[in-house]
């Protein structure tokens, strides 16, 4: 316990007194600013991102979630609005934000549709951060462009026998001179039907067991690669899952990730990293579904008073805005760490872990409060209860956070 | 045309709920979300629709009023705005004092086209762009819902209680605009990025040697009545007469 207070005081935040918004001038060392606070462009792009959320996105959820089909028009305008490439540097053409920046835009889109946010999520916490951290010189230079402007990336992980136990996976490469062979299948592939580049985990070396597993590049027309059936989803249906299949798709050797043998790295620490932005999707989710209830309840009388008057219902929202609070508190803390190049592992399965049952929880409770309307189509909050059930689900399930956390903890006392 | 001015307000965002404070002075505006006032914002997106289409070089935006107004300008210059000018000042600014105010700054910096909102939707006034075009002597095109630029004049399209109505204006001038004039666009996340390199010039009223003394005195501010409930009558005989009685009573 005191090893890890040490380890967390014994560093300070970045936010300069230059940043601060309305706050005191003076800037003593002893001032520290909330969790929550943003610098200047954090702010702009909050309640830029908002607007278009609410003015571009919103006319269209409905519609892509009963035919389970995302808007082309509106994935061109995600990326003329510079939502694709946030963290990427402005000379490769992105926007060169910070990475809370990103966890802001996808707690504002998921506000109004989680399936758009989390199409942004996986494209900037997981494709773009690989490549940027992972990819040689030239990879970047090739691919961060086009990522940030115009091409949708998916992130091939998972396969039909392996999930949580992803080292498991049977996609194999088999190296053949100056290239690579990849012959498997992968499973679950969020945007796999608009993708046009795919990053792939597969093992070059089964004899070494996960040691063998390597992360390769991948352009969707190279031949052998196809897109397989997409899943007809409970929730988040706008977003494409589909199952995608390698057929002795030919990848040459300079379009590896990282080192050969070392793509179970940044798998564990991509999906690290995924996790916060998987919190600020399913935080959005909860405030969205939150907001959509609070002014009907207002509104709705029974026995002769708003029935957010009861005593019933007041203790009811209070606890869900508390842990909605809670939820925030601890994504926008795991993505502070992360930005500062402070240890943020735990903290980014607490915030997944939590955030996705708060989601839950709001959105049942909201169905709840709202009565028989809220079991209708016509009202937003059935679409986000549909929605938050992935939650515990991608990404790290309910019980690999928990393990994970688990672990750490007995680390510390150790 | 080579350069637009556009004045933009910090008020209070439209979504808020406005609250009296208890003192009756005025508006709660402790811990309330603040945004640019939504004609401002139209007549930054009309100037930076008239610099893409070749109509003008530079774009400048000036606030007055709180160190805080810097984020309306910096929302400013991430949609495009080319510079912008803080005039900062804690004290209470009216209509007539911004007018002085922008009247220096527009002296100085010498724009064709001022291009206001047509009011702000805190106070309602629909003044600031009329006194400042009376101020510098320049003619005004207000409650522009179409702004057509030819050489060496403007026409303005006005929206006006008996319909539209076109004027020639030689710039320079003072435009004021209108709900309809445009749609503003939300600033691209790579904009807003590229606006925190852009400077914001400092300003003060001292400075530029305007007095912004009030002229007027708020005596106190009141919730509007609340709607009472309707009465329903059986004739036409009926409602006159009750309307005749409401009239007595006013």
């Amino acid at each position: 316990m005191l090893k890890s207070i040490a380890r967390l005081s014994g560093n300070t935040l970045k936010i300069t007194p230059s940043r601060l918004l309305g706050a005191p001038r003076f800037f003593s060392s002893n001032a520290r600013l909330p969790v929550t606070s943003f610098s200047e462009e954090e702010v702009i792009l909050q309640e830029s991102v908002a607007k278009f959320a609410r003015e571009v996105v919103q006319p269209l959820v409905k519609e892509m979630d009963e035919h389970s089909k995302l808007d082309m028009d509106l994935l061109s305008d995600c990326f003329n609005q510079g939502l694709m490439g946030i963290e990427t540097p402005e000379e490769l053409k992105g926007t060169g934000m910070s990475f809370t920046s990103s966890i802001i835009a996808i707690e504002e889109l998921a506000k109004v549709d989680p399936a758009i946010s989390v199409i942004v999520d996986v494209q900037n916490t997981l494709i773009n951060t690989s490549i940027r951290k992972w990819g040689s010189k030239s990879l970047q230079e090739k691919f961060l462009p086009q990522l940030a402007e115009s091409t949708l990336g998916s992130f091939c992980l998972s396969e039909w026998e392996s999930g949580s136990d992803a080292f498991a996976m049977k996609t194999r490469a088999e190296k053949k001179g100056d290239h690579f062979v990849i012959n498997g299948t992968k499973a679950w592939i969020t945007n796999a039907e608009q993708a046009g580049l795919f990053i792939v985990l597969a093992n070059a070396d089964p004899s070494k067991g996960y040691k063998g597993i390597t992360a390769f590049v991948v352009p969707r027309d190279t031949p052998g690669l196809s897109i397989g059936k997409k899943e007809d989803k409970l929730g988040i249906r706008a977003s494409s899952t589909c199952e995608v299949t390698f057929t002795n798709v030919k990848v040459p050797e300079t379009n590896i990730l990282g080192e050969y043998g070392k793509g179970y790295k940044i798998a564990i620490e991509c999906l690290n990293e995924g996790r916060i932005g998987i919190a600020g999707q399913m935080i959005g989710l909860a405030q969205g579904a939150f907001d959509a209830t609070m002014p009907y309840i207002i509104e709705r009388k029974q026995f002769g008073q708003s029935i957010a008057d009861f005593q019933g219902m007041q203790f009811s929202y209070a606890d869900l805005a508390t842990d909605i609070m809670s939820g925030r508190l601890l994504t926008y803390h795991a993505a502070r760490l992360k930005e500062n190049g402070l240890p943020f592992v735990t903290e980014a399965a607490m915030a997944k872990l939590t955030c996705s049952r708060v989601a839950r929880k709001v959105t049942s409770a909201c169905i709840s409060m709202l009565g028989g309307v809220g079991f209708t189509k016509d009202f937003a909050v059935e679409k986000f209860y549909r929605d938050a059930a992935i939650g515990e689900i991608y990404e790290g399930t309910t019980n690999i956070q928990l393990q994970t956390i688990a672990k750490h903890i007995k680390d510390q006392y150790k | 045309m080579n350069r637009i001015l556009v004045p933009v307000k910090r008020v209070i965002d439209y979504a808020v709920k406005i609250r009296v404070r208890p003192d009756k002075l005025g508006v709660e505006t402790a811990n309330v979300k603040m945004s640019m006032n939504p004609f401002d914002e139209i007549a930054v997106e009309e100037a930076i629709q008239l610099k893409e289409k070749g109509h003008a070089k530079e774009i400048i935006a000036v606030s007055l009023g709180p160190k805080a107004n810097q984020e309306t300008l910096r929302t400013a210059l991430a949609m495009g705005a080319d510079r912008a000018i803080l005039v900062e000042t804690d004290a209470e600014l009216q209509p007539l004092a911004v007018a002085k105010l922008l009247q220096k700054i527009a002296e100085a910096e010498k724009p064709d086209l001022v291009i206001l909102g047509k009011q702000a939707i805190d106070d309602d006034a629909n003044q600031t762009g009329q006194m400042l075009a009376g101020l510098l002597k320049w003619p005004q095109g207000t409650f522009a819902s179409q702004v057509n630029p030819l050489s060496g004049k403007v026409n303005v399209t006005r929206e006006t209680d008996k319909g539209l109505e076109t004027l020639e204006i030689i710039p320079p001038a003072v435009l004021t605009a209108d709900l309809r004039l445009n749609t503003p666009r939300f600033a691209k996340l790579q904009n807003i990025m590229k606006a925190k390199k852009k400077e914001i010039e400092q300003r003060t009223p001292e400075g530029l040697g305007v007095d912004i003394s009030p002229r007027l005195t708020v005596i106190s501010v009141e919730e509007p009545p609340t709607r009472a409930a309707g009465v329903k009558v059986e004739t036409v005989d009926q409602l006159v007469q009750k309307n005749k009685k409401k009239k007595k009573k006013k």
